[in-house]
C-alpha cells in the first residue's frame, strides 16, 4: 500500500505524544519525546524512497544507476542530531531535578503556578 | 562585498572561541569581546536593510545558484523587514550584554557564548531564504534558549521553567517539520520560493492545508498564540531577567515574523484564493490570545509573570495585524513589534534593578521602595513611560503600529477587532502603571482589588544579596531603549519606511523573480497615513490604561459597591484559566496537540 | 488539570491531527514515487560536480553544509546546556578526583577490562576511518565522531573511570569541541576569503574516488569529527560526574 510508511509516521507520532502528556517520570518523557521525533525520520526518508532504486553513493556503481533522494537523508541525519542533544540537555535538566525536587514525576513539581 | 553571512558566522565563531577559552578567567575580556560582537553584527544588519530597500540581496551560499529554477543550494534572501528584525534582535541582545556585566556573576564565559549563539541563531532565522534553514536556525534558537532558561540551577522554578519551555517548543518543532516534509513530498524543494512558485501550479489540497497548517503551529508556539502561550509565563519567571529581555523583545516576535514569511513567501500563491477564509483563523487566535494574556497580566503579582503576560497579549495583537493578510497589516505588524521590542526591553531590565536592589519581585512586597533614592526614581519613569509606549497613546511608541493595524483590519473586514487593541494594550499597560505606582509612589494596598491570590514558589531571587546602588550600566540601556521606543511613532521617515519594506514583503511573483530568475519586478503599493479615528482609540487605550491601574490603585471603596455576588463570579470566572496555567509539561502538551488538531481541522475544512 | 481531562483533551486532539494528516499523506505521491527535482538533479551531476561518491555527505557538506553549520552548533550549544545545567552549585564539592580504588562495575573483571582495553585502538582506527572516508563511502563527521567517542568510553566500560578522564580532560575536551564547531565555520569563511563566496568548496576537487578529493568537503568532515567526539565525550563526563564524583556536603 502506497501510504503505509506515512501512516505508521503517524501512529509513531500519536504514540510518542501519548507518552509524553501521560507520563510519570521526566526520563520516560524524555524518551517519548524522541519516539515523538522518530515519526519526522519515518516521514522524511519516506517521501525520498523511489522503487527499485539504491543508496545514493556511486562508489562502485555506474553513475547512471537510480537511486533514492539523497536531500532526505541528509535532513534526517540533521533531525537526528538536534533531537539527541536537546534529549541530552532535557536529561540533564532531570538530574538536577531529581537533586532539587527530590522526584522526577512531572506531577509532583509544583514551583510554578497560576 | 555582500555582507549577508557575516552577521551569522562572526558570533557563531566568537562564541566558539570563547567556549575554548573558558579556561582563561579574564571577565572583562570576555564581556567586551561579547558586547564588541553583538555591536558588529548590528551595524551589519543595518547596514543590510538599506542595501535591501530596492530588492532583496540574495546570496546563494557555496555559489550555488539555481539551475532552470530549481534551487541546489541554500539561499539568504535579505529583504528590509528581515534585515530590520535582525537589527532588532542584535540591538536586544548588545544592550542585555551591556546591562548583564554588573548584573550577576556570569558563570565563566558560557553565558557570553550562549547568547551569541542566541544571536546568530535569530539572525540567521531572518536573513534566511531557505524553509529547512529557517527550521534549523529556529532549533538553534531554541535550544540556546533552554540553556539560558534553566540557567539558575540553585532554584528549582527555572528547571521546571525549562523543562515545560523545551517540551512545548520542541514538540512545536518536530510539528513544523512534519509540515515542512510534506510540502517537500509534493514540490521536491526546500527553498521558500521555489516552494511558493511549484505550489502555484496546482490548486491546493488537503496536503498543501496540513502542511501550512503544521508549518504555522510550530512557529505559532514560539510565538506563544493560544493555546500554546503556557510555557512563556513560566519561562519568562524563571530566566534570568537580562534573558527575559530577549525573550520577549525578539524571539516571541520571531515566531509571528515565521509565519508570515512561510504564508507569503509559500503558501500565498496556492491559498491566497481562500484567505476569506483564512482570515478568520488568525483573527480569532489573535483576539483569544490578546485576551488571555491582558486579563491573566492584571491579575499578576510576580512582575516577570506579568510582562510575560503582557507579551502574550501583544502577540495577540500581532496575529490581528498579521491576519488582515495584507501589506498594511504587515507595515503594521514591523511598526508595533519595534516598539514593543524597544519598550518591554527597558520594562525587563527596569525589573532587574528592582531585582538587583531588593532581591525581590512580588509586586506588592516592594511597594514603595522605589522611592528610596534618585536613580531608583528615575527608573520608575522609565518603568511608567515604557508603559505608555505599549499602551499606544496618541504619538508614542506603538501608536504609529497600532494606527496601522487599525486600518488593515478595518479593509479586512475586521474593523470590530479595533475593540480587541484598545482593551488588550489598554489593560497591559494599566497592569504595567499599577506597578508603577505602587513600587515607585507607594500608592494602593496590600491587597489591591483585582490581583491574584499569591502562589507558591512565585518569588525566587536571582541576585541572592541586595546591592546599595545600581551601577550606571544597568541604567542606561533602559533609558536608551525608552527614548528608542517612545520616539518610534515620529520617527522621520519611519512611517514610509515600514510600508515600504511591508510591499517588499508581500509581493510573492516578484520575490521568486528576484531569488530565482534575478529579476527585479517589485512594485510600489499604496501607502496609508494616520487618521483622525487612530488618535481616538488611542487615547481610549490611554484612559482605559489609567482607569484601570487608578482603580486598582485607589478604588477599593469603587469595588466595594460592586455587590459580592458580581464579584464572586468574576473571581470563579477567572479560576479555570489561572488553573490552566498549571506548571505540568503534560498539560502542555496536551494543549498543544488540541490546538494542532483543530488548526489543521479548521484550515482543511476552510478549503472545501 | 485532572487527569481525565488532559487525557480527553489530548484525545480529541490527536484524533482530529491524525484524521487530517491521514488525508494529507493520501495526496502525497506514493511511496516509492518520489518526483523529484532536487534530488533527482543532484543524483545526476553531485559526483561530477564535487568528485565525491558519497551524495549523502556531499549534501551534508557542500550543497547543504550552511545547516551542518547550524546542526553543528546545536550539538555544540546543547552539550554548553548541560555542562551549565550539571555545573557544580553551591552546597556541593567533588570527592577527591584519585578515589583509593578504580570504579568498578559489579560483575567486572580482569578478563572485561583486558578485552575493553585491547579494543580501543581497533575502534579508534574504526573511526578515524570513517570519518575520513565520509566523502566516499557512508559515514562522515557526525557518524565517525561518535564512533570515536565510544573508543575512549571502552576504556570507562573497562572499569577505568578515573584512566579515562586522565586521556579526556574536560579542558582538552571543550577546546575540541569549540575547535570542531568553529573548523567548520572557519571552512565557510575560508571560501569567503579564497573564492569570493561563503562555503564556496574552494580547494582543489581531486579525482573522484581518491581520498584527497572532494575539495573542502574531508575538511569539513574533519570538524564535526573532532567536533561530535569532543561533545559526546563531554555529555558523557558531565553524567557520570554526577553519578560518581559529585556529592553533597
Amino acid at each position: 500500500m502506497s501510504v503505509l510508511p506515512y501512516l505508521v509516521a503517524i501512529w509513531v507520532l500519536s504514540w510518542g505524544v501519548y507518552g509524553i502528556v501521560t507520563s510519570h517520570n521526566l526520563v520516560h518523557l524524555v524518551v517519548c519525546l524522541s519516539v515523538a521525533q522518530a515519526s519526522t525520520y519515518i516521514l522524511l526518508i519516506g517521501v525520498g524512497y523511489r522503487s527499485g532504486a539504491t543508496a545514493p553513493i556511486f562508489a562502485e556503481i555506474p553513475s547512471s544507476t537510480p537511486v533514492v533522494d539523497p536531500v532526505v537523508q541528509a535532513l534526517a541525519l540533521t533531525d537526528i542530531v538536534v533531537e539527541a542533544t536537546v534529549s541530552a540537555l532535557l536529561l540533564a535538566i532531570a538530574v538536577q531535578t531529581k537533586k532539587r525536587f527530590g522526584t522526577v514525576d512531572p506531577d509532583e513539581l509544583r514551583a510554578l503556578r497560576g | 562585498m555582500t555582507i549577508a553571512p557575516l552577521p551569522i558566522a562572526v558570533p557563531l565563531i566568537v562564541a566558539a572561541a570563547l567556549a575554548a577559552t573558558d579556561f582563561v578567567h579574564r571577565r572583562r575580556v570576555t564581556n567586551l569581546v561579547a558586547i564588541a560582537t553583538a555591536a558588529t553584527v548590528t551595524a551589519l544588519c543595518a547596514i543590510l536593510i538599506f542595501r535591501s530597500a530596492a530588492g532583496p540581496i540574495v546570496y546563494w551560499l557555496g555559489a550555488w545558484h539555481p539551475r532552470h529554477g530549481v534551487a541546489l543550494g541554500i539561499a539568504l534572501a535579505v529583504d528590509p523587514l528581515g534585515a530590520a528584525m535582525a537589527t532588532l534582535a542584535a540591538l536586544l541582545v548588545t544592550a542585555t550584554l551591556l546591562y548583564s556585566v554588573k548584573y550577576f556573576d556570569a558563570v565563566s564565559n558560557l553565558f557570553q557564548a550562549l547568547m551569541l549563539v542566541f544571536l546568530a541563531a535569530m539572525v540567521g532565522f531572518c536573513l534566511t531564504g531557505d524553509l529547512f534553514n529557517l527550521f534549523v536556525f529556529f532549533e538553534l534558537m531554541s535550544v540556546a534558549a533552554y540553556a539560558l532558561t534553566a540557567y539558575k540551577i540553585e532554584e528549582r522554578g527555572p528547571l521546571q521553567g525549562a523543562i515545560n519551555f523545551a517540551v512545548s517548543n520542541s514538540l512545536g518543532g518536530i510539528m513544523a517539520l512534519i509540515g515542512i516534509a510534506l510540502a517537500y513530498g509534493r514540490t521536491g524543494a526546500l527553498n521558500l520560493a521555489q516552494i511558493g512558485e511549484a505550489l502555484a501550479q496546482r490548486p491546493p489540497d488537503a496536503l498543501v492545508a496540513v502542511a501550512f497548517a503544521l508549518i504555522v503551529l510550530g512557529f505559532l508556539v514560539k510565538a506563544a498564540a493560544f493555546p500554546v502561550h503556557f510555557w512563556l509565563a513560566d519561562a519568562h519567571a524563571v530566566a534570568p531577567t537580562p534573558v527575559c529581555v530577549l525573550f520577549s523583545g525578539a524571539m516571541v516576535e520571531l515566531g509571528v515574523y515565521g509565519v508570515a514569511r512561510v504564508w507569503w513567501s509559500c503558501f500565498a500563491a496556492p491559498l491566497g484564493g481562500d484567505a476569506i477564509a483564512l482570515r478568520p483563523v488568525f483573527v480569532w487566535i489573535g483576539v483569544l490570545t490578546a485576551l488571555v494574556g491582558a486579563v491573566m497580566c492584571f491579575r499578576q503579582r510576580h512582575l516577570k509573570r506579568l510582562l510575560a503576560f503582557s507579551t502574550v497579549s501583544h502577540v495577540g495583537i500581532f496575529l490581528l495585524c498579521l491576519g488582515a493578510l495584507s501589506h498594511i497589516g504587515i507595515a503594521a505588524l514591523a511598526a508595533y513589534v519595534l516598539a514593543h521590542g524597544l519598550a518591554k526591553g527597558a520594562l525587563f531590565m527596569c525589573v532587574g534593578v528592582l531585582i538587583h536592589r531588593f532581591a525581590e519581585v512580588d509586586e506588592l512586597r516592594l511597594r514603595g521602595c522605589g522611592r528610596r533614592d534618585a536613580g531608583l526614581l528615575f527608573v520608575g519613569v522609565l518603568f511608567a513611560a515604557s508603559g505608555i509606549v505599549l499602551a499606544g497613546a496618541p504619538m508614542i511608541g506603538a501608536f504609529l503600529g497600532k494606527s496601522l493595524g487599525e486600518a488593515s483590519v478595518e479593509e479586512a473586514g475586521f474593523g470590530w477587532t479595533v475593540a480587541i487593541f484598545v482593551v488588550a494594550s489598554g489593560l497591559t499597560a494599566g497592569a504595567v502603571l499599577r506597578a508603577a505606582g505602587s513600587i515607585f509612589c507607594g500608592w494602593g494596598e496590600d491587597e489591591p482589588p483585582g490581583v491574584a491570590q499569591p502562589q507558591e514558589g512565585d518569588v525566587e531571587p536571582e541576585t541572592l544579596e541586595l546591592h546599595d546602588r545600581t551601577p550606571a550600566t544597568m541604567v542606561v540601556p533602559p533609558a536608551l531603549l525608552t527614548v528608542a521606543a517612545l520616539l518610534v511613532s515620529v520617527a522621520p521617515g519611519l512611517e514610509d519606511a515600514v510600508q515600504h519594506a511591508a510591499a517588499q514583503f508581500v509581493q510573492t511573483g516578484a520575490y521568486a523573480d528576484a531569488v530565482l530568475h534575478g529579476r527585479n519586478t517589485f512594485v510600489a503599493l499604496p501607502t496609508e497615513g494616520l487618521k483622525a479615528a487612530d488618535f481616538v482609540w488611542g487615547a481610549l487605550s490611554l484612559l482605559l490604561a489609567l482607569a484601570v491601574s487608578g482603580l486598582a490603585l485607589f478604588g477599593r471603596g469603587l469595588v466595594e459597591r460592586v455587590p459580592e455576588r458580581l464579584r464572586r463570579a468574576g473571581e470563579s470566572a477567572l479560576q479555570p484559566l489561572e488553573a490552566a496555567q498549571s506548571g505540568h509539561p503534560g498539560d502542555y502538551v496536551a494543549w498543544l496537540t488540541a490546538g494542532a488538531g483543530a488548526l489543521c481541522a479548521v484550515i482543511v475544512l476552510a478549503l472545501r | 488539570m485532572t487527569r481525565p481531562v488532559r487525557l480527553g483533551l489530548f484525545l480529541t486532539g490527536m484524533a482530529a491531527l491524525a484524521a487530517t494528516l491521514a488525508v494529507a499523506v493520501g495526496d502525497l505521491p506514493g511511496f516509492g514515487h518520489y518526483p523529484g527535482p532536487y534530488g533527482t538533479i543532484i543524483a545526476r551531476t553531485g559526483v561530477a560536480a564535487r568528485h565525491g561518491t558519497d551524495l549523502v555527505t556531499t549534501v551534508n557538506f557542500d550543497y547543504r553544509v550552511f545547516d551542518t553549520l547550524g546542526e553543528e552548533f546545536i550539538l555544540f550549544t546543547a552539550v554548553l546546556g548541560v555542562a551549565l545545567v550539571l555545573r557544580r552549585r553551591r552546597g556541593e564539592e567533588r570527592t577527591s578526583e584519585e578515589p583509593p580504588e578504580e570504579h568498578h562495575f559489579p560483575g567486572s573483571s580482569s578478563a572485561l577490562g583486558a578485552i575493553g582495553l585491547a579494543l580501543v585502538g581497533p575502534v579508534l582506527v574504526l573511526g578515524a576511518w570513517v570519518v575520513t572516508h565520509g566523502h566516499l563511502t557512508p559515514g562522515g563527521g557526525f557518524q565517525g565522531g561518535v564512533v570515536l567517542a565510544a573508543a575512549i568510553l571502552i576504556v570507562f566500560l573497562a572499569g577505568e573511570y578515573v584512566a579515562m578522564k586522565r586521556v579526556a580532560p574536560h579542558a582538552a575536551l571543550e577546546l575540541a569541541e569549540a575547535s570542531g564547531a568553529a573548523g567548520l565555520a572557519l571552512v565557510g569563511l575560508g571560501g569567503l576569503i579564497f573564492a569570493g563566496v561563503f562555503f564556496k568548496n574552494f580547494i582543489s576537487l581531486g579525482s573522484p574516488g581518491a581520498i584527497l578529493s572532494a575539495g573542502t568537503i574531508p575538511i569539513g568532515n574533519l570538524a564535526v569529527g573532532i567536533e561530535v567526539a569532543g561533545a559526546f565525550l563531554m555529555l558523557w563526563t558531565e553524567f557520570s560526574d554526577q553519578a560518581l564524583v559529585v556529592r553533597s556536603r
